[in-house]
């Protein structure tokens, strides 16, 4: 029997019952989210179960969302299984603040360089990872370019004219 | 509606009928000819600069149609391109530098020997361009002194043949004593360059 969004959702409440939030299945894509705590469970769960195994990282990112007070930063999973190809995408949140989620490197090897991107951007500290230091932008950059609070220019410039810009 | 072509049918006369380049100033005499060493090096140098193109995106395009055989960069004593940055008396910098390349553009400068110029072509490499963000080096002339800019996104072949021959121009009448000078070392600190 194919595997479908109902019996995955059924296999995670039977696991975790409340513990998952946030159900939705924008574009057929089942989504849903958990406490940042248990993320390695979920995922460690998603990975093992014979009926699930899925044993693919496609993408790992973080979003910035200013306004959601205590929950200001994302890290987005997506997950993949191969066998019955279907895809799933796993949310956890943490406090700008204090953005300490743990690692799924260990689990996903795909997950190493694509966590020291979020770090690199969002800042996001990945407990356990074992090499979390900048990967795209300069070593020397001292902030994290892509959350909010960030111009995105280059604040060093000396020689533009902010009203030549349009932005005076 | 095709564009009508229009071919050149002006007939332009030669001056002479083999073009050669000016000579420097001095005393000729049946079999002898003297001038002053620094003219006579410049001229050598001024028509053998080989150089070393740091293309990392789409001013390279035009950068290849200008060493092609149309535009054709080896009339005006570049034939060589060369790879190896101590060979090379001018680094042609065309393209978007990330602030990550940084470092290795200057490494590339620090590589070259004196006397050395730099050409950047295009918006980016002189200002930035577009790429206002916090990635993008706002201007190669933060890192290395540039000597000709061209400007252009992308700058067409003539404009940048245009900037070579400015460069040209500089190669020529600079003092040979210029890189000793205490102004010119003084640039070069200002640039944590020894």
């Amino acid at each position: 029997m194919a595997l479908t969004n109902e019996i995955i959702r059924q296999k995670l409440i039977e696991k975790f019952g409340e513990e998952i939030t946030g159900w939705e299945e924008p574009y057929g894509m089942l989504t849903f989210s958990t406490a940042k705590d248990l993320n390695l469970k979920v995922l460690q769960f998603l990975y093992d179960e014979p009926t699930l195994q899925f044993r693919f990282m496609t993408d790992l990112c973080g979003v910035h969302y200013p306004d959601n007070e205590g929950k200001e930063i994302a890290v987005v999973y997506h997950l993949h299984n191969l066998v019955e190809n279907i895809r799933i995408r796993y949310k956890v949140f943490a406090d700008v603040n204090k953005p300490d989620i743990f690692s799924a490197s260990a689990l996903y090897s795909a997950a190493n360089w694509m966590e020291r991107e979020t770090y690199d951007f969002y800042g996001v500290n990945f407990i356990g990872h074992p090499n979390l230091k900048r990967i795209l932008n300069v070593d020397d950059m001292e902030y994290f370019p892509l959350r909010k609070e960030f111009p995105l220019e280059d604040q060093k410039r000396t020689d533009k004219d902010d009203e030549m810009f349009g932005r005076s | 509606m095709a564009r009508p072509v229009q071919y050149n049918i002006t007939n332009k006369r030669l001056e002479t009928p083999i073009s050669i380049g000016e000579a420097p100033e001095g005393y000729s005499g049946e079999g002898f000819f003297a001038s002053r060493l620094s003219d006579v090096v410049g001229l050598a140098r001024k028509n053998s600069i080989w150089p070393l193109p740091f293309a990392t995106s789409c001013c390279g395009i035009e950068f290849m149609a200008l060493m092609a055989s149309h535009y054709d960069l080896a009339r005006f004593g570049s034939e060589r391109v060369s790879f190896s940055p101590r060979q090379c008396d001018l680094l042609m910098v065309m393209g978007t530098i990330a602030k990550k390349m940084a470092p290795v553009l200057k490494q590339v400068y620090i590589q070259m020997a004196e006397p050395r110029w730099v050409l950047a072509m295009g918006a980016c490499a002189s200002s930035g361009g577009i790429f206002d963000t916090y990635s993008v080096l706002q201007g190669i002339d933060q890192i290395i002194p540039v000597d000709v800019y061209v400007p252009g996104c992308p700058p067409r072949p003539e404009a940048v043949l245009d900037g070579f021959l400015r460069v040209q121009d500089l190669v020529e009448n600079e003092s040979l004593r210029r890189r000793n000078s205490d102004k010119y070392k003084e640039l070069m600190k200002t640039y944590g360059i020894q």
